[in-house]
């Protein structure tokens, strides 16, 4: 066990953890952020996808220990302030996207390195970037729109 | 062996009893009111400020709470503050199924109040005030509907009189809308009218009007889920985000072979690890819905748990566990399908033998389809407390009435030893119907000074559960010189538990389509004795029935050389009510709206085929038509699926077309590639490698619509699915002229 610094969402955190537990469990039972979900354990459903460095990753499968100075968003930190929600997380309530809800954070963490990557995303892109997310409610249609919307926004935003 | 009856079959057929309970919207009496501590009230209801009065049941501490604060709140359900702010308390679990939006949507409209004024909270579990806080059966909204609107009613009745009151006119010339009693030009919000409606008798709810469907204001538009922002912004809503102070990780480790109990375990080793606080043998009382024997390990975090985990070496006695080989099953059904007719014959109509000499055309088929798991997104997991004589239980469950007394008969306890506390459930499909991890959760709790929180590894959801069971269908039919169907025969090769009845999931009705709707008809069944746990899955039966029953009707109609929708409203026949609830008249309505929309009969590219498929389940008639392409080398696309369904005025738009398009990828993830095996009673997946849930690139277009009929509201979270595999299926065979017998579809070759 070791003292071991992370940044996440922008704050230096410390935890007193085994550098090779996994960023999930640090993040869930360390560091208070349970936005992140444990699906499998095994990077296959998505369900703990966070950004590292603007990159989605699964941290159910990634090692805290090897994050030490980089720049972990998790969900919590994906809106810029609790008044101002990403434009994705916005256009998730207006599509009415979540069912159960489980998984919807590692969407919104896979859909957001996206828009930051490819702006204006098709289908294919998608389709692409989303492989790693199951939704086992089947809400992959409202996703898919949710992106779109959320694209047209920012786009707009920017004109 | 011994004269005890085994505790794995009194499961099963409690298992049995529990989707009875669920379908029929009955429930076994006899659940105590429970009180939380002030403290724990207060968690869970949001509320603050002093002078609570705590002497009554969960519930009607609601209305302690808003008597204490100045509020109204004339029954468990709602509480107006004098600022106007409106609290409407959902009862059942939220599952994904979006009840928690639908239930106070009712309440709101019945009370005219404005959806934005409406703050939306989790309601204490208490049956005795609630009546069934369980969701299963697509029961919720139909079992509801009445108890919500007189909620609603009774409480904007009192605010009516209070403004008549205050005005000094009559009731009749007051009306109510968007929170506010109006008189002419003149209102009252609701707000200003607490003090006076609380000090009102609470009128009859039965000898109130309820409103007509022409008069909502608030019903049948589409609304956002009233926990989205909570949950877009990862908000610690579901049973696995629960922490209490002190709190410490448990996993639990069983036999792989159902049955299994623990002959010798390392548990000095595994003591020693980094983290690991405890460890010890349970013993259960052997009934995979409570307790089966196994490993407890309680440590300071998870990973710390799922590592100690890891080292464990358990020497398990096997001797009573199960053997169950699936391939073994296959090859014995494969043999029993054979003979025509099975050992019990259950329905006998008409001369099907005769009617199949006569026949013009007759097919014959052989169908397969495999044990499926729940595999919810949230593995299974329960914080459990045993403090003060008490245990007290924070569960992501579906059934949070029935898990009082279930828990508390695990643990050695009365229920009024057991509280509950219901989060939001991170998918359910009926897994979450069972409640054995709030008794292993509870039972390791009593071991411990201070809160655990039980939590499964996907491996662990995977091979634990209570499975959709398989089955195979023998079946024969056949078509007269008009293309009529007029003889239909069924050998079902089903499981059993007990060696009586089949087990949970595995039965068929006597009244399955198409009994009723043809003069010669024979079913029949055998059943293969079964160790591993079945229970109900998204629509129970009707998931694997539908698809063979809707697929033979094709192949049948395709051998008379008929339009599969000319010959489906055939079969239907006249507008009547047949037994067991399907209504042929809306059945009828439902295929003509799907076609419709489909474009059935028109002109597609080659390699393209169009399938129509119709259901009744759970009260709702829904037909489906899939569009699908098919290649050389059987790669499949499902371009759209096309739902048309008659459950009623809708309550939530957006949530009903949510949980139909979720019903479309369901089905088709589920046909497409999800089977569990087992050999020597392992179930063979263990992960979502070997069980792999459809993806981003391959969900079909999904197009929904509903008649809105005056029939009575029922539930739409199970009645959309049966229809979407035999509908794939059917288009499968016109676009490739390959009939599929076995699922999943990669048995018969296909990939996506």
């Amino acid at each position: 066990m070791s003292a071991l610094t992370l940044r996440v969402n922008g704050k230096e955190r410390s935890a007193d953890v085994d550098p090779n537990t996994p960023l999930l469990w640090v993040l869930r039972d360390s560091l208070g952020l349970p936005g992140t979900k444990f699906g499998c354990g095994m990077a296959l459903c998505g369900a703990c996808t966070v950004l590292v460095d603007g990159e989605p990753i699964r941290a159910c499968s990634t090692p805290a220990g090897n994050l030490a100075g980089k720049n972990i968003t998790t969900i919590e930190g994906l809106a810029k302030s609790a008044t101002a929600l990403h434009p994705l997380q916005e256009a998730w309530i207006e599509h009415d996207v979540p069912q159960c809800g489980y998984c919807q954070a590692g969407q919104l963490m896979s859909a957001a390195a996206l828009l930051a990557r490819t702006p204006k995303p098709t289908d294919a892109d998608i389709d692409s970037a989303m492989a790693g997310n199951i939704c086992r409610c089947g809400t992959y249609q409202r996703i898919r729109a949710a992106i779109h919307t959320a694209a047209s926004k920012l786009a707009g935003s920017k004109a | 062996m011994n004269a005890m009856p085994d505790p794995a079959l009194a499961a099963d057929d409690e298992l049995r009893q529990l989707m009875h309970e669920v379908e029929s919207g009955t429930r076994a009496t006899g659940f105590h009111a429970v009180k939380l501590d002030r403290r724990s009230f207060l968690k869970l209801t949001g509320l603050a400020g002093g002078g609570l009065v705590l002497a009554f049941s969960m519930g009607r501490e609601v209305q302690a709470a808003a008597a204490g604060a100045g509020e109204f709140a004339p029954n468990a359900f709602l509480r107006i503050s004098k600022q106007g702010s409106i609290t409407i308390y959902s009862k059942g679990p939220e599952i994904g199924q979006g009840i928690k939006t639908a239930f106070p949507l009712i309440i709101a409209e019945e009370l005219d109040a404005k959806w934005s004024d409406v703050t939306v909270l989790q309601a204490p579990v208490n049956p005795a005030v609630y009546g069934r806080q369980s969701a299963g059966g697509s029961r919720s909204i139909p079992d509801s509907w009445d108890q919500l609107r007189k909620a609603g009613a009774v409480a904007r009745a009192m605010l009516v009189s209070a403004a008549a009151a205050s005005w000094k006119v009559p009731e009749a010339e007051c009306t109510t809308r968007d929170s506010a009693v109006w008189n002419g030009k003149r209102k009252l919000g609701y707000g200003a009218l607490v003090a006076r409606a609380a000090a009102l008798p609470v009128p009859d709810g039965n000898a109130i009007k309820l409103k007509e469907r022409s008069e909502y204001r608030l019903l049948g538009k589409s609304y956002t889920g009233v926990d989205n922002r909570q949950v877009v912004t990862g908000a610690p809503l579901f049973g696995i985000d629960q922490s209490l102070p002190g709190m410490k990780i448990a996993v639990f480790h069983r036999c792989p072979a159902v049955g299994g109990k623990v002959r010798s375990v390392n548990l000095d080793d595994v003591k020693k690890l980094p983290g690991v606080r405890d460890a010890f043998v349970i013993e259960g009382n052997g009934k995979p819905t409570e307790i089966m024997p196994g490993v407890a390990i309680i440590a300071d975090t998870t990973w710390a748990a799922f590592e100690a985990r890891k080292r464990l070496e358990v020497e398990w006695d096997e001797t009573d566990a199960s053997k169950d080989s699936w391939s073994d099953f296959v090859k014995r059904a494969a043999e029993l399908g054979k003979q025509p007719v099975g050992a019990q014959t259950l329905v006998n109509t008409g001369s099907v033998d005769e009617a199949l000499k006569g026949a013009a055309k007759t097919v014959s088929g052989f169908y397969t389809y495999p044990f499926v798991s729940h595999a919810p997104l949230e593995p299974q997991n329960c914080t459990a407390w045993a403090h003060d004589g008490i245990v007290e239980l924070w569960s992501p469950t579906q059934t949070a009435d029935r898990a009082l007394e279930l828990v508390a008969g695990a643990l050695g306890l009365t229920a009024d030893k057991v509280r509950i506390h219901q989060t939001r459930v991170g998918g359910g499909f009926g897994r979450r119907l069972m409640n054995d991890y709030a008794c292993e959760a509870g039972a390791i709790a009593q071991r411990y000074a201070g809160p655990i929180k039980l939590v499964w590894s996907r491996e662990q959801d995977m091979s634990q559960d209570f499975f959709r069971v398989g089955g195979f269908h023998s079946l024969a039919g056949g078509v007269d010189a008009q293309g009529r169907l007029i003889a239909w025969r069924n050998h079902f090769i089903t499981f059993t538990h007990d060696g009586k009845a089949p087990s949970s999931g595995a039965n068929i009705s006597e009244q399955e389509f198409p009994a009723q709707n043809l003069p010669n008809y024979l079913l029949s069944q055998t059943m293969l004795p079964l160790r591993t746990p079945t229970g109900p899955w998204r629509a129970p039966r009707s998931n694997s029935l539908a698809w063979v029953i809707q697929s033979f009707l094709h192949e049948l109609s395709a051998a008379a050389g008929r339009d599969h929708r000319d010959f489906l409203l055939e079969v239907m026949g006249e507008p009547r009510l047949v037994q067991g609830g399907l209504n042929t008249g809306r059945a009828a309505d439902v295929i003509k709206l799907a076609t419709e929309k489909a474009g059935w009969g028109r002109k597609l590219p080659e390699g393209h085929g169009m399938g129509l498929a119709f259901h009744f389940s759970h009260a709702g008639h829904f037909a489906e038509v899939a569009e699908v392409s098919v290649d050389g080398n059987k790669r499949l696309r499902v371009h759209r699926v096309v739902v048309a369904g008659d459950i009623g005025p809708i309550v939530n738009m957006s949530g009903a077309n949510n949980q139909c398009e979720g019903a479309v990828v369901d089905g088709f993830s589920t046909m497409l590639g999800l089977e569990i095996t087992m050999e020597k009673g392992r179930i063979e997946q263990s992960n979502l490698h070997q069980y792999p849930m459809l993806r981003m690139a391959n969900h079909p277009r999904v197009e929904v619509h509903f008649i809105q009929s005056d029939n009575p509201p029922t539930g739409v979270g199970e009645p959309a699915l049966p229809p979407v595999a035999p509908a794939i299926c059917n288009a499968i065979f016109a676009a490739s002229g390959h009939r599929v017998r076995t699922l999943p579809l990669t048995k018969e070759g296909f990939s996506v």
